[in-house]
Formats: structure tokens, C-alpha cells, sequence
């Protein structure tokens, strides 16, 4: 009984459902001029020829702009540049969208701009985590909204991470929040052995995935090293099943993408455009590879083939190696802690990022997670203090280059943002601490000059789509 | 007899009580930044002293006494507090959780479900427990994680010393999920798993005081056996109130199921193990009296059950008198406890966010996780009476990269080598020109 009214309501409700729907077309047609599709709209020319744009054309443009912002000036605080330097009681200036001067506190600034008091704070450049798979793995985590990895064949660089990126995942506004991110690569994920072309946002609320898209940002090609790729094929029963299929599987791959390269009037293949940007070193590979001795091969294939290593993520047994990155100018993208869940991360050390300053090599710290995100400030500094415990002592100064510059030269973007330098996209962090500190949190969020978040003003706290109507909507968080 | 070093400290003639032959060696820490656990501040100046593993005093020394020990440390005015107490726990169930061969945390496979027992699979020299060790934490509940059913089965608390005796309490708790997890391993609804939990508790409760006769119908779907008797057996002491009830639940909805679970079953010894949604109904939840071992920073709809996820959830209900714990489940490694604690003592400084006090997020992640547990007074304290599990840290303990120097559990000083510290040192330089780095050891 009960369930009869049910249905019969339900039914109700869609009849009301129709009619408004039928209002809503009688309005569109008396409003509009358009004609109504019918067999006779042939297409006009039979003889049209049909054609894509050209390979290396700009497709999926970035539509990002910046969001209207006002000369601002920050006063007092203590600068890290993300380069290294620190400026006690500085000042920092942006206008226009770029930082236009960084300096001591007699720094000259306009009379008539906004200007913050930063006594007791300090400013860094806005975090950048060079490893996330927002909006690809957003939430809710659902089987609906896994896009993160086309785990149907053992290399598709032909898929690109950003057709996944649902722009409404409420991870974006949290990562800004709370980790003063403003710019973040999505990677596809570790399933296959060449997972895809990343993308590089600018972290901010838009509708649509060019609305976030980062200017000029390089494309990189996700690679995965050793369990992953042979677990989810060799499951299958398919190549690769062993690391040894792994590097067959990729050096094939390879050569036959050298051969399209050479071709002089190629049919267009989406893959191979893919891997040949990577030979022209157009596309950056970031290559998920935990082991030192399995990062030692992938440089020898890289070599064999010709192309550059841009950044090994995961790297956690990159200590082991800090003298071949160095010499060969890869990068490390590492957590601080995350150890032993794997076997190949069975030999994760608190102290990798120090060894690896140690030798000279780069260091980026990154999350690969949702929640570590909003947290790479703290992952350094856990990271540092490790270093500083067996002697070796690095600045706040340079740590704080981990999540900021370093990042950003291994994304290829160190040109726009990264470091406080005039000129430079005013993508800018104000913390209410130390920010290598446990007690500290962004107080505000500038992304070109933009104040997109400010912890005094909620309203200045974005809200996605989907929280709408949600309990704890507009909260804190 | 002990060698007896006579130290010119000054201490309360209660400290004195010296008379029983030693278990552990007899500790006295002085000069220590104090903190006792309980949510009270720290002391400057304090002192503890450890006798036959119990604590016997801590605090500012009076003047007038001398004191006689074996283990003098002098902190240097060093934070010194109780270890850590990780609540929600796998350490020591696996060595490589992606490693099925190493992992003894879920086991879908077996017609077992509530009579699992975690305590007869613990590795007490679990490199997890000794790192964890070396982290501060010094005691843990530790529970294998439902797979096959919503039972996951009966948790432990354990010491970190890494000796022949992991466990101090088995089954010291039931674990159950009620939430998406538990529906889902119900058969795909919340009401499949109320349904089933409801059951099995019947059954218990004919089973009570006739254990081992085997009165109970299985439960069983297709070819698997959801509850068979020996886990119906197992149910007794949950549903007479002798065992702890840990119940995960996210949803405000769902928490409201678990706090009517009393009205059918009074003797439930409740406690809510997740409540990303606690806040919302904090004030229900303290009028039940059920403690809450809380996520911290979950702030993200990870789940629909999760949709009022925020980092303000524990100070929410704490500050309307839930007694909360930090959850180590949710956590990348249980040895973040420290730094999520931290993190909420981070909100106090945020418009529109609640958090904790400095004082009282340490008690979160110490004397509120053991209460809750039935270590009240006996673990993640320091108070006479209690186990002698002392830490002395490199900096605030709540600070991010600050870790224990040295860590005594039970009066005993532990070493902290480990697989990542040998690690350390071995990679400390990358000098091979005489021999390969294997011959670093």
C-alpha cells in the first residue's frame, strides 16, 4: 500500500515534469529563429573534405583568466622567495597580475593600494604539487568518478588527463584552503607503463577543465615503473607480467614511435603525437619509479631512445642514488613518511629529501593525495627535520623551494610562477606562522594577483557544485 | 641487589616507596618539560620517577628529599610525556600490506567472522611496530579490518617493546561497520547489516552463559557463511556488556542508528569509531555517553556517508563534552598522530573553526584513546600507578618533525634501531671506494 502511493507520486511528478518541459520548448521556438533539423538538410558540398586540425595544434585551449585583482601590497612579514632567499620584515607588491618588486621593509609601494599587515606572518610563493590526481580520482571516491587511469592496454599515452578532470571536486578548494596550493599537475594514474599526458592547473574554481588550465604550461607524459603496470597485466594474463616485460614493453613502444617520428607525412596517431612531443622534448616525463635500481634503468632507456627524464615520482630509494639524479638533472618528487605499504617502498626513509639536498640534487616534495595535499608545507618540513637530526642542516629557505620553485622548474613553469621575482605570476601564499610549522595556516590566497581565499572572509571560501544543499555546506572545513 | 645512586633532587616523601625487588630498572627523569597526559598543562621543572615499571610520581619535586635510582636522566628541559597511545590500529597484522602473503589485516576468505581473533597474529617485531616505536607510540589497540562480513573481528592492545609478549589484553573489542563499508559486505544495504548484527546479538544473547554448546542456526548466504556459531559465541561478551563495542560509522544518520543500538541492548559497551559526521549531532552522542575515537582531518565527501566531513569535528565534539580520540585508522601511518593533534590545535587560531587546546589534543592522541580502550590510568599517562612509559623528544611533541630521543616503555629503555634507521646510516654518504655498500653494517 504504501508502495502504490509511491509510485503514484511519483507518477504525478513526472507528468508535472513533461508539461514544464513542454512550456520551456514552446518558449525556446517562439524565441528563437533557428529551423527545425528535417531529412532535407542535406549537407551542402558532397564533395567537402574532411580534416582535423594538424598534429601540434593548440586543442583543449586554456580559457584561464585571471580574476579581477587589485595592486596589493603585503607589509611586514618574513619572505621566503621560493629560490632560497629570505627577506625579514619584507615587503612584497604585486599589480597587474605579477609581483612587482620583493624586498626589504624601505621597499617603495604606491599610497593608494590595499595593504596587509604581515608582522608576525610570513609569505611564500603559492604551493605547487607537481603529483595529483584531483578531479581525475575526485570525491566522492565513487566507481562513477574513477577516471584516473584507462587501465585497458599497457601503454595509451594517447589518453589525456585533463578530459577526466571534473572541475567541481571539492578537493581543489580544500587543497587551496588549507596547503595554499595555486597550481597543481594532474596525472594519470600507475596502472599502465605510459598512462597518459598530465595537465598543469592554475587552482582555481571554474566550470570548465581550459577554465583552470595553467598558460603555457608544458604537456608531461605519465610513466609508471615496476609493480603496478606487471600486477594490473600480468593479473590479465597479459605482457607485461615482470619488470623485464615492463622495459620490453616501453622500449617497443619506443622504437616504434622513433620510426612515426621520421616518417615525413605521418597519419596522425594520438599516441605516437604523444611520445614524439616527449623526444622533442616538448612533453615532460614524469615517471613513477620508486626503486633506485629500476631509476637507474629507465635513464639507460631514456638514453637508448633519446629523450629526458624530466622527474622520477615516488622516488623513495632515490637516497641511494642522489649522485646519478644529480648528474643526470632529474628530479625527485617524494613523500616525506609514506613507507612499507608496498615492497617497493619497503625501504622509504624519513631522510630521503635530505640526502638527495645532500648531493645536490633536486628535490620536489609531493602528495599523490587528496588529503596530503593541503598538508606539502608540513611534508617538508617533516622532511627537513630528518636531515637535521644526522647533521645535515637545511634552510627554511630552500625547503620551502621543495613545494615551490623546485616543482615548478620539474613542470616546466618555473618562468611564470615558483618564486617571488618581479615579472612573475603573483601566485602567492600568506601564512598566520611559520609555514614549516604544525600551528601555521594560510590566511590568504592570491593566483595572479586574485585573492581567491581569505581565511577572515568566508565569504572568500569557494563552495563546488556538488557540496550545494550538502551537509557542512560553506563550513570551515 | 641494584646499585644505588644517590641523586641530590628534591622529591615528595610519597616517591620514596622503594621496597619491592625491581622488574625494570628504577628511572628518574628530571629537568623535563612534563607533560602528564590529561589534558592538564605542561609542567617546567618536572620530574618522573618510574619504579618496577609503574610510574610512582610525576610532577614539580618539593623540596626536602633525596632519591636513590639506577637511571638517571637529565632531559635538559626537554618535553617529556607518556608515549603515545594509537587507538584503531593494524600494527604488527602486516609487514607489506600489498604483500597478501605478509598481511594478516582482512581475510575475506574465511567463514570466520566475529571469532577472529587479532592477538594470535601479531609480530611484535613488525618493522611497523618499530618504527611506530620509534615515533613515541608505545601502545596501541590493534584490530584486523572487516573483509568478509561486518564483523572484523576482536582487537588487542599491545606494548611496542617489541618483546616475546606483544599483547597485554586480547579481545579486548569487537570491531563492526555500519556504515557504506558494513553494507556492502552485508549484502548492499544499511539494512542488511543491521539485519545481520541484530541477529547474531540473538543469538549471543541465547548463547550467553552456555558457551560452547551449539544452539545457534549459521547465517550463511550462498556458499558463504556470514556468522557461524563459534562467531556467535564470540558475541557473548559484547552483548553482556564485557566486551567493548567498536562501531565505525560516518553518516549523522547512522550514528543515531548505532546510539539506539542501547535501547535494544543496554548492556552495549559503545564506542563510535570514524563519525566524520559526529558534529552534527554531537550533543546526542554526549547525552549517550559514548566516546568517539574521531578522524581529524578528514575534511573531503570522500563518500556520501561523508558529505559534513570538516577538521573542526573533533573540537566540535569535544567541546560538547564528548570524550574523543584521535582515529589512527584513517591516517597515512599512526605515526602522524602527533602531527594531526597539532593540526587541531592549528584551527584555534582559524575564524569559524573549532579545535583543541595544545593540552587537550595530546590528551587526544594519550590518556582519552587509552580510557577509552579500559587503560584509564594505566596507559598514555603519568600518573602513579601508571605503566612507566616515558618519552623524552627532540622538540614539542605536536610539532611537525619532532621525535622521541629516547623512549622508555615500562620503565625499560628501548632501542630504536630499526630497518629505516640502519637504512640512515648505511646511506649517510655514498662512499663505495673501498668496498660496496653492502659491507656497511
Amino acid at each position: 500500500m504504501f508502495a502504490d502511493t509511491k509510485r503514484r507520486s511519483r507518477g504525478a511528478g513526472v507528468i508535472l515534469t513533461l508539461a514544464s518541459a513542454l512550456a520551456l520548448a514552446a518558449c525556446s521556438t517562439s524565441g528563437g529563429g533557428a529551423k527545425p533539423a528535417n531529412a532535407s538538410d542535406a549537407p551542402e558540398k558532397s564533395d567537402k573534405t574532411f580534416a582535423a586540425t594538424k598534429a601540434g595544434d593548440p586543442v583543449f585551449a586554456s580559457t584561464y583568466k585571471p580574476f579581477p585583482n587589485v595592486a596589493t601590497a603585503i607589509r611586514g612579514a618574513t619572505i621566503y622567495d621560493g629560490k632560497g632567499g629570505k627577506i625579514e620584515n619584507g615587503v612584497v607588491f604585486m599589480s597587474g597580475g605579477t609581483i612587482t618588486s620583493v624586498g626589504g621593509p624601505d621597499t617603495p609601494i604606491p599610497a593608494d593600494i590595499a595593504v596587509f599587515d604581515g608582522t608576525g606572518k610570513f609569505v611564500t610563493p603559492g604551493i605547487i604539487d607537481i603529483h595529483s590526481h584531483l578531479g581525475d580520482y575526485p570525491s566522492p571516491g565513487v566507481e562513477a568518478h574513477s577516471d584516473g587511469n584507462e587501465a585497458t592496454a599497457p601503454t595509451t599515452p594517447e589518453v589525456w588527463a585533463e578530459h577526466s578532470v571534473w572541475p567541481q571536486d571539492p578537493g581543489f578548494s580544500r587543497a587551496m584552503a588549507n596547503g595554499g596550493i595555486t597550481a597543481l599537475q594532474i596525472l594519470p594514474g600507475s596502472a599502465n607503463l605510459m598512462g597518459g599526458r598530465s595537465v598543469t592547473l592554475k587552482n582555481v574554481p571554474a566550470r570548465t577543465v581550459q577554465g583552470m588550465k595553467f598558460p603555457g604550461a608544458p604537456y608531461g607524459l605519465k610513466m609508471a615503473c615496476g609493480e603496478n603496470p606487471k600486477r594490473v597485466y600480468g593479473g590479465r594474463g597479459r605482457m607485461p607480467s615482470t619488470r623485464m616485460g615492463n622495459f620490453a614493453v616501453n622500449r617497443e613502444t619506443w622504437l616504434a614511435a622513433i620510426d612515426y617520428a621520421n616518417e615525413k607525412d605521418p597519419k596522425r596517431d594520438l599516441a605516437k603525437e604523444t611520445l614524439v612531443g616527449v623526444l622533442k622534448g616538448e612533453i615532460l616525463v614524469h615517471n613513477h619509479c620508486y626503486r633506485a635500481d629500476e631509476m637507474a634503468l629507465v635513464l639507460d632507456m631514456a638514453k637508448e631512445m633519446g629523450y629526458k627524464v624530466s622527474t622520477f615520482h615516488h622516488a623513495v630509494e632515490a637516497y641511494k642514488i642522489g649522485d646519478l639524479l644529480k648528474e643526470n638533472e632529474v628530479c625527485s618528487a617524494i613523500w616525506a613518511d609514506w613507507y612499507g605499504f608496498k615492497m617497493e617502498s619497503y625501504d622509504g626513509i624519513l631522510e630521503n629529501a635530505a640526502f638527495l639536498q645532500r648531493e645536490g640534487a633536486c628535490v620536489v616534495i609531493h602528495s599523490d593525495d587528496q588529503n596530503d595535499i593541503q598538508r606539502l608545507n608540513q611534508e617538508a618540513a617533516k622532511a627537513q627535520a630528518a636531515g637535521k637530526r644526522v647533521g645535515i642542516d637545511i634552510s627554511d629557505a630552500t625547503v620551502i623551494g621543495w613545494i615551490t620553485l623546485n616543482p615548478a622548474k620539474a613542470m616546466g613553469i618555473a618562468d611564470k610562477t615558483g618564486s617571488l621575482e618581479v615579472g612573475k605570476m603573483a601566485d602567492v601564499v600568506l601564512w598566520n606562522g611559520d609555514p614549516l610549522s604544525v600551528y601555521s595556516r594560510p590566511e590568504k590566497v592570491w593566483i595572479d594577483g586574485a585573492l581567491m581565499f581569505d581565511a577572515m572572509n568566508p565569504k572568500t571560501r569557494p563552495v563546488s557544485d556538488f557540496e550545494l544543499g550538502q551537509p557542512g555546506e560553506g563550513d570551515v572545513k | 641487589m641494584k646499585a644505588l645512586s644517590h641523586l641530590g633532587l628534591t622529591l615528595a616523601a610519597s616517591a620514596l616507596a622503594l621496597s619491592a625487588p625491581a622488574m625494570a630498572q628504577d628511572l628518574v627523569v628530571t629537568n623535563a618539560k612534563l607533560v602528564i597526559g590529561d589534558g592538564s598543562a605542561p609542567i617546567e621543572g618536572g620530574v618522573v620517577i618510574v619504579d618496577d615499571g609503574k610510574v610512582v610520581f610525576a610532577g614539580k619535586p618539593t623540596p626536602g628529599q633525596t632519591f636513590s635510582t639506577d637511571v638517571l636522566v637529565d632531559a635538559g628541559g626537554a618535553w617529556v610525556t607518556p608515549g603515545i597511545f594509537a587507538t584503531v590500529t593494524t600494527l604488527g597484522l602486516a609487514d607489506v600490506s600489498a604483500v597478501d602473503e605478509s598481511n594478516d589485516i582482512t581475510a575475506g576468505e574465511t567463514p570466520f567472522s566475529a571469532a577472529l581473533d587479532a592477538a594470535t597474529a601479531i609480530n611484535p617485531t613488525s618493522q611497523h611496530i618499530l618504527v611506530h616505536k620509534a615515533a613515541g607510540i608505545t601502545r596501541a589497540t590493534t584490530s584486523m579490518l572487516p573483509a568478509g562480513s561486518i564483523f572484523a573481528g576482536q582487537g588487542a592492545i599491545i606494548d611496542l617493546d617489541g618483546d616475546a609478549r606483544p599483547v597485554m589484553q586480547a579481545r579486548a573489542f569487537q570491531m563492526i561497520n555500519l556504515g557504506e563499508g558494513g553494507a556492502d559486505r552485508a549484502g548492499g544495504s544499511r539494512s542488511a547489516a543491521h539485519a545481520l548484527l541484530r541477529a547474531a546479538l540473538r543469538e549471543a544473547q541465547a548463547l550467553a552463559g552456555k558457551p560452547g554448546i551449539p544452539e545457534t542456526t549459521e547465517i550463511g548466504k550462498d556458499d558463504e557463511v556470514l556468522l557461524s556459531r563459534f562467531d556467535a559465541e564470540a558475541l557473548v561478551p559484547v552483548v553482556t556488556g564485557k566486551q567493548k563495542l567498536y562501531v565505525a560509522a560516518d553518516r549523522m544518520a547512522d550514528i543515531r542508528a548505532v546510539l539506539a543500538l542501547k535501547a535494544e541492548y543496554p548492556k552495549l559497551d559503545l564506542v563510535l569509531v570514524g563519525a566524520t559526521e559526529g558534529w552534527l549531532v554531537a550533543d546526542e552522542i554526549a547525552a549517550a555517553g559514548v566516546p568517539v575515537i574521531a578522524n581529524g582531518l578528514i575534511d573531503l565527501p570522500e563518500t556520501f556517508e561523508q558529505l559534513g566531513a570538516t577538521q573542526s569535528n573533533v573540537g566540535r565534539l569535544a567541546k560538547a563534552g564528548v570524550k574523543v580520540a584521535v582515529n589512527a585508522a584513517t591516517m597515512q601511518d599512526p605515526r602522524r598522530l602527533q602531527q594531526v593533534a597539532g593540526n587541531l590545535v592549528a584551527l584555534t587560531k582559524m575564524p569559524g573553526a573549532t579545535g583543541l587546546s595544545w593540552d587537550q589534543a595530546f590528551a587526544a592522541i594519550s590518556s582519552v584513546p587509552a580510557e577509552i580502550s579500559g587503560m584509564g590510568g594505566k596507559a598514555g599517562v603519568l600518573k602513579p600507578g601508571a605503566l612507566g612509559d616515558v618519552v623524552i623528544w627532540t622538540d614539542d611533541p605536536l610539532e611537525v618533525g619532532s621525535v622521541p630521543s629516547t623512549v622508555f616503555i615500562g620503565g625499560v629503555k628501548q632501542d630504536l634501531t630499526n630497518h629505516q634507521t640502519r637504512l640512515r646510516d648505511r646511506y649517510l654518504d655514498l662512499d663505495e671506494s673501498n668496498r660496496p655498500k653492502a659491507y656497511d653494517w
